[in-house]
């Protein structure tokens, strides 16, 4: 027949974020990150190289981490195969690379755990699908556990609550006690171990860098708007992941952190010894490691004597801070008990426009209009507020205080649903920039649609990572590198600072 | 001989059932879960907990979310199997239970529902490229296992009757060890080995999802760790010369 009607022009043109790929074996096999250098692993207590007799070690690691963490152990055990996570990850969605189903990701773990640990899979391997853990299985590994980015999405769907973020925090853990680690995220732990943060920004070039910045927002507003470092007796100590000191959009964040501290006269700081919120502990597995960077934290808290902790805008630093630090760096019992421990900056800005603190010019961001991108570790690995979805609600709260034209993207790709930027999880790295573009195509759809359908024009995000792959991949799909903002920077960009010199019309004085 | 064979069997599938369920919810109660990680909605509370896993285990809520069709046939199939599993208690019973007599008229529809509901996850084996992916020989076999014992056991109901008195009395036999023998018709002695192979590998296979999902991290924690420590015991170790 060929009156086949095409489908509906008006909106039907733009696809579809959810649009399930036709299945393609095997096609991203060869996308995997470069390999660690020895250095760097035995600094964090791993073999330096693939060890000689690997498979044992990893087996004997597979049966420590399954008396240590339940997760690993029930999750692999009670996997049905229904599907029903099959077509929820942006990486199987922007490559069709079956082996990114979540279910079939776990599977090359599974295959290795049942033929060691279940009776079946030792004497029926061919039964159930088990395998020995061979070269083949663990370059299968390298590959396919570095394109997860540990989002948790599939994770809402699942029946049973498997979590395929733990079988690949396992599965890098493995690889990194046999000595195959990943040089991103273990380069980068190791210089916060050594300087204090990702960036290797050394104290000396950190103070150097905020007195510029004050410099610049006085010429800006005429406001005396302070970054303050290693202050001693400051009220509030501000940690915040260390591109905000220097990467684009991310500093118009900091920027905005540190308006809002100054309109309500905190006394804030931060520090040099703990100057990032990051912690890549988490992207490796390695509890120890998380444990070590999240004791900074702590650490310099103490030496500071501050009395309350406030967390800069980065996603899975806040997983870590609000789901992890109390149990791997408290207790906190030497701060204010009388706030959240530790805050985020969210948190921190809703409250005081809660309570009438902060007064807003939206006209500033008029020619902005805006839509929310939920970062995943704050989606689905914690919260804000009192309230469950707290972290859905209270940012865009505050961005609607500060902006007049704000509009969500389609409900199936937000909140709890949202998806990866495609950076996250310690593979915001070059050498996986094809994976990045790929894996961002479910967000950069669902933004394409509510740019057509409300004329959006830029997306904020409360997330270090987010950012970094948005501007590097936005282009790659027809928007403006700079089509992604912070939600503090909104904040910035609205605040009215008192004396300032920028001020809108009407009353000023 | 029949008798004998099936009465060994069945005790030993119960203590197979049994004994390995046991074991492996005592491993799954005794791993630490060293880090707080729900998934959102995360309930704030136990309260909130309990109701979570109540709409999980009730009506599948996550896979609702997920994939209508998979949460259609796989809900029919749990809610089927319930009923047909209260009606059977008939056949352990004397007398029978007030509520198993209130869903004795249920039962056979229940049945067919079972059997819709198992090939309709069993089609989705077949019919979508990504389940086929993920399946092997022994999630057929599974569905295999239990469409087997729905079509044996509704044979039994519409064509090749038994004589129901003596299987009862056998079942109460073996509960109060005083064996009575067992009918020798084949669909009969079918079901029944069906039934005692699936008690069996229970604990050894994914069945295990049903324990599985109380001990699930992501669906049984209480959102709370700004509150409270969450400090697993192999994890006190670290505690020692820290800041």
């Amino acid at each position: 027949m060929d009156q086949v009607k095409e489908p509906d022009r008006s909106e039907g043109e733009l696809p579809d974020p959810l649009e399930i790929p036709e299945l393609a074996p095997g096609c991203m096999a060869a996308s995997k990150p470069y390999v660690a250098a020895p250095e760097f692993q035995t600094a964090l207590g791993f073999p330096g190289e693939l060890v000689e007799d690997w498979q044992d070690k990893a087996i004997d690691k597979m049966a420590e981490l399954r008396g240590k963490y339940r997760s690993f152990r029930v999750f692999l055990d009670s996997c049905i195969k229904c599907g029903a996570c099959t077509d929820k990850c942006h990486y199987f969605l922007g490559t069709g690379d079956p082996k990114n189903m979540p279910v079939a990701r776990q599977d090359l773990l599974r295959q290795v755990y049942r033929r060691h640990f279940t009776l079946a899979g030792k004497y029926l391997p061919w039964l159930v699908g088990a395998k020995d853990l061979d070269e083949q299985v663990l370059d299968d590994w390298y590959s396919y556990f570095h394109q997860c980015s540990e989002c948790r999405r599939c994770s809402v769907y699942c029946p049973i609550g498997i979590d395929t973020a733990e079988i690949t925090l396992a599965a890098r853990e493995i690889m990194d006690s046999v000595g195959k680690g990943q040089k991103y995220s273990n380069e980068i732990i190791g210089k916060v171990n050594t300087i204090g943060n990702n960036l290797g920004l050394p104290p000396k070039a950190l103070r150097a860098t905020l007195a510029d910045l004050e410099e610049e927002v006085m010429e800006d507003t005429g406001v005396p708007v302070r970054f303050p470092v290693d202050e001693k007796g400051a009220d509030i100590l501000l940690v915040t992941p260390s591109a905000d000191f220097f990467a684009e959009p991310h500093i118009a964040g900091l920027i905005g952190y540190a308006k809002v501290f100054h309109q309500v006269g905190a006394r804030w700081t931060m520090s040099s010894y703990a100057s990032e919120a990051a912690n890549f502990g988490l992207f490796i597995g390695s509890y120890e490691n998380m444990r070590k960077i999240a004791l900074r934290i702590r650490q310099a808290a103490l030496d500071l004597g501050v009395k309350r902790l406030v967390f800069g805008e980065c996603g899975h630093a806040w997983r870590v801070a609000y789901s992890f630090l109390n149990t791997l760096a408290g207790p906190f019992d030497f701060l204010d008990q009388r706030y959240p421990i530790p805050q985020h900056i969210c948190e921190y800005t809703y409250d005081l426009i809660e309570r009438g603190a902060l007064k807003f010019d939206k006209s500033k961001n008029d020619h902005i209009r805006l839509t929310f991108h939920d970062s995943c570790n704050v989606a689905r690995g914690a919260s804000m507020g009192n309230k469950p979805g707290g972290q859905f609600e209270i940012p865009r709260a505050i961005l609607r205080a500060t902006c007049n034209h704000f509009y969500d993207m389609a409900p199936d790709t937000i909140k709890e649903s949202t998806f990866c930027c495609g950076g996250g999880g310690g593979l915001l790295t070059d050498d996986l920039i094809e994976l990045r573009k790929k894996g961002a195509q479910p967000r950069m759809r669902a933004l394409q649609q509510v740019a057509a359908e409300h004329g959006v024009t830029h997306m904020a995000a409360i997330c270090a990572i987010c950012k970094t792959q948005f501007s590097k991949v936005l282009p790659m799909y027809g928007f403006d590198m700079e089509a992604i903002v912070g939600v503090h920077q909104m904040v910035s960009n609205a605040i009215i600072l008192d004396g300032s010199s920028q001020e809108s019309g009407g009353n000023e004085g | 001989m029949l008798t004998v064979a099936y009465a060994l069997l069945f005790y030993l599938a119960t203590a197979v059932l049994v004994g390995g369920l046991a074991f492996r919810i005592w491993e799954y109660a005794t791993t630490p879960a060293p880090l707080k990680i729900p998934t959102t909605p995360a309930p704030r509370t136990r309260g909130g907990v309990v109701l979570r896993l109540g709409r999980e285990v009730v009506l599948f809520e996550s896979l609702f979310k997920a994939n209508k069709w998979t949460w259609l046939f796989g809900w029919i199939f749990h809610a089927a199997l319930l009923v047909v599993l209260l009606r059977h208690l008939r056949y352990f019973t004397r007398p029978v239970w007030e509520l198993v007599v209130l869903i004795q008229p249920f039962g056979v529809y229940a049945g067919f529902a079972m059997v819709v509901g198992l090939l309709g996850l069993w089609g989705r084996r077949f019919v979508v490229p990504r389940v086929r992916y993920i399946s092997a020989p022994s999630d057929h076999l599974m569905l295999a296992l239990l469409l087997g014992i729905a079509a044996s056991g509704l044979l039994m109901k519409f064509f090749a009757h038994t004589d129901i008195v003596a299987v009862k009395s056998f079942f109460l036999g073996l509960i109060y060890f005083d064996w009575q023998p067992l009918p020798a018709d084949p669909v009969l002695l079918v079901h029944l080995g069906l039934v005692a192979a699936l008690m069996i590998v229970f604990p050894y296979s994914k069945l295990l999802h049903a324990p599985g999902l109380f001990f699930s991290p992501t669906r049984n924690q209480v959102d709370n760790p700004r509150e409270r420590r969450h400090l697993a015991n192999w994890a006190r170790g670290f505690e020692v010369g820290r800041p």
